[in-house]
């Protein structure tokens, strides 16, 4: 507790002393020079889900090794980094610096919504465009009816992963009653369970028990009796894989064996260390993207990252991160310029963008509408089940 | 059968804080000083525990052993530098000293090795879970309710029937007069910390087959939760800390099972706070009225 407040104070003096050296600052933004067009990625390269950035930036990676070997108008893109160490206030001091002092063209954003509305803010005042490859809460580019028109994603949103998730249960396992299980201090985690709720309940079915944790707790065995006790055919975790892993594996050792389903905050091989493959068996997720799919697009991806990253198959963060490059890229491209403005106007009217992970075409709100797809652990490995489009 | 499965969850926790509280309370009552830093020493126990098993290829006991021994050097380190130049300090100097140890051993991870969690191997001690009556109790849960009760009864052993245990409890008593019946205070501080941060270690190794999940922050919610526990036993009594770790495991439970999962943390303060108010001194303390 002590430690919070005192970080807690420590991060308004820097916060405050970095908005002034932003004002003083005579413009913001127009990245780079006449050879180069520089872009910032604001990422979670280390902390609770180091695994979710790092892949992310293993993505960027390749698709600007791929883009700089022509570049965009003879221009090649430059890449500046800053961990944002998984915390929300690191996130809002990387943006504004990548903006305030290294100028930024536009700004790739955090993996979870959580970090990524720590951004949100800043982008906007400063009118430099904003991408979180995988930030999937609605609040993001929509807030109280209202749009944040630099802000921009590559993924769909929570709502889709937990209506695909409620769906899946009703329709495909055949359960009727279930319970929810929420990382209560993740928007992420809230945005998925209230759309799940919201479907299982219109498909028919009970929600039977709902119970919560935080983000670093790391005994889950109370809840889970609650939980067992309420006898559920099948718990929807939508976490992230700290937990979820612990969750699992306690839950396996109480004796809990219906499945347990979530979203893209389980995809990271931490989580198979964590739970154990065997507990892992009857458990499923939503995703963006599966290496298994046979479409060429995505098989050329992953033959070309597996190249790269030596003989690693690529997982959604990876080609999210990979796509998110590619949509900055067209943006880029199509404005002409590197003026953070004129590339906020260029991404608003992307349509019929090919991508790895899908179709790209943004709706009103900025959100990507696109396909899902549902896989299945089996022995640790993720195995593909099925796609579900919108 | 709920409520016995919940109170069987409670003790498989309370262990754990008891394991933990156990070095904290030893060395308060040795030495007065609430060291923050021995949550932190568990961390760095749990983090060598497992590098002792993934890297080097040891198995539980050596890990353990190793990275109990690594411990103890670490607390005595942590005295020597930290602690010896305050001892004569005001008590508020010495706690603000932990303070930044603690800080200082948790970023210093962070700086060496980074944030990102790592995961024990699940193979090292076999997870088995017994049911009796309905009731799954696990297979590590009683081993580390067993170390536990086994550490307490041999802490209790040094402290009261040894001649170094002899010689802390003279240190505790008066640190002048110890020294003028020819006991090397030194040393005997040292070897208090040695002997608290080896227990810290073993907790952290035991933490991380059990749980899995280690990372260079873990140490501070148990830490104040053996604190929470050490003072609920009433600190500085060695059985109090076990005492006060079981119990405050069962209430955390009772809280989760009442359905009240998120209010968990704060009703183990409110205890702290509660003890404090109405019992000082701690459910198994005296209350001594100061002579002036």
């Amino acid at each position: 507790m002590r430690k919070k407040k005192l970080t807690g104070i420590l991060m308004s003096v820097l916060m405050t002393a970095g908005v002034m050296t932003g004002c003083s600052s005579e413009s913001t933004g127009g990245g780079g020079d006449s050879k180069t067009i520089k872009i910032g990625a604001n990422l979670e390269l280390s902390g609770g889900v180091a695994s979710y950035g790092q892949s992310i930036e293993e993505g960027i990676q390749l698709a600007l090794d791929e883009i700089n070997k022509k570049g965009i108008d003879g221009k090649k893109i430059e890449l500046v980094k800053v961990d944002n160490k998984s915390e929300a206030a690191e996130a809002t001091n990387g943006t504004i610096k990548l903006i305030s002092q290294d100028k930024v063209a536009a700004v790739i954003g955090a993996a979870t919504s959580t970090n990524t509305l720590a951004q949100v803010q800043i982008a906007q005042d400063n009118k430099v465009p904003l991408i979180t490859p995988t930030g999937t809460n609605p609040t993001i580019t929509m807030k109280d009816g209202k749009l944040n028109d630099y802000i921009f994603r590559t993924c769909f949103i929570d709502p889709f992963q937990g209506t695909v998730a409620a769906n899946f249960a009703s329709k495909d396992l055949n359960v009727k009653n279930a319970a929810v299980l929420i990382d209560s201090s993740s928007d992420y985690a809230k945005g998925l369970a209230a759309a799940f709720k919201e479907s299982f309940e219109s498909n028919g079915g009970k929600i039977v028990s709902e119970e919560a944790y935080v983000a670093k707790d790391t005994d889950f065995n109370a809840i889970l009796t609650n939980i067992k006790s309420a006898n559920p055919e099948f718990i929807f975790l939508p976490g992230y894989y700290e937990e979820v892993g612990l969750i699992i594996k306690q839950a396996r050792a109480l004796g809990i064996t219906v499945p347990f389903m979530g979203g893209d905050g389980w995809d990271s091989p931490k989580l198979i260390e964590i739970a154990g493959a065997d507990s892992l068996n009857n458990t499923f997720i939503t995703n963006h993207y599966s290496s298994g799919d046979s479409d060429a697009k995505v098989q050329d991806f992953v033959k070309a990252f597996s190249e790269k990253y030596k003989g690693k198959a690529p997982d959604a963060f990876n080609a999210l991160g990979y796509d998110t490059v590619y949509f900055l890229a067209d943006a880029i491209d199509r404005a002409g310029s590197a003026d953070p403005q004129e590339i906020q106007k260029a991404l608003g009217e992307t349509e019929g963008l090919s991508l790895v992970s899908g179709q790209l075409k943004l709706d009103e709100n900025h959100d990507p509408v696109k396909s899902a797809v549902i896989l299945e652990y089996k022995g640790g490995k993720q195995e593909f089940n099925t796609k579900v489009n919108p | 059968m709920e409520i016995i499965q919940q109170l069987v969850n409670g003790v498989s926790l309370g262990s754990i804080y008891a394991l933990i509280a156990l070095g904290y309370t030893m060395v308060y009552g040795i030495v007065k000083l609430i060291n923050f830093a021995h949550g932190d020493v568990f961390m760095v126990g749990a983090f060598i525990g497992f590098y002792s098993i993934t890297v080097f290829d040891l198995g539980f006991f050596p890990a353990l052993l190793i990275s109990m021994t690594a411990c103890a050097v670490l607390g005595v380190l942590i005295e020597r530098i930290a602690y010896k130049p305050l001892r004569n300090a005001t008590r508020i100097a010495a706690l603000i000293t932990a303070i930044g140890v603690s800080l200082f051993i948790e970023y210093g991870t962070i700086f060496v090795r980074g944030a990102q969690p790592e995961a024990y191997p699940g193979n090292i001690i076999p997870a088995k879970s017994i049911e009796i009556l309905g009731v799954k109790i696990s297979t590590q849960s009683l081993l580390i309710l067993g170390t536990s009760l086994f550490l307490m009864v041999l802490l209790q052993f040094i402290v009261h029937k040894t001649k170094i245990g002899k010689a802390m409890r003279a240190v505790s008593h008066d640190m002048d007069a110890a020294r003028l019946m020819g006991i090397n205070v030194n040393n005997t501080i040292s070897a208090t910390f040695a002997i608290g941060s080896a227990l810290a270690g073993a907790a952290g190794v035991i933490f991380g087959v059990y749980y899995t999940k280690i990372e260079p922050l873990m140490g501070i919610i148990p830490g104040l939760k053996a604190f929470v526990a050490a003072v609920l036993g009433g600190i500085g009594i060695i059985p109090g800390a076990m005492a006060g770790g079981l119990l405050l495991g069962v209430i955390e439970s009772l809280v989760s099972a009442a359905g009240f999962s998120l209010w968990r943390d704060g009703v183990a303060f409110v205890v702290l706070i509660l003890i404090l108010i109405f019992r000082p001194a701690g459910l198994f303390g005296k209350n001594i009225r100061e002579k002036v």
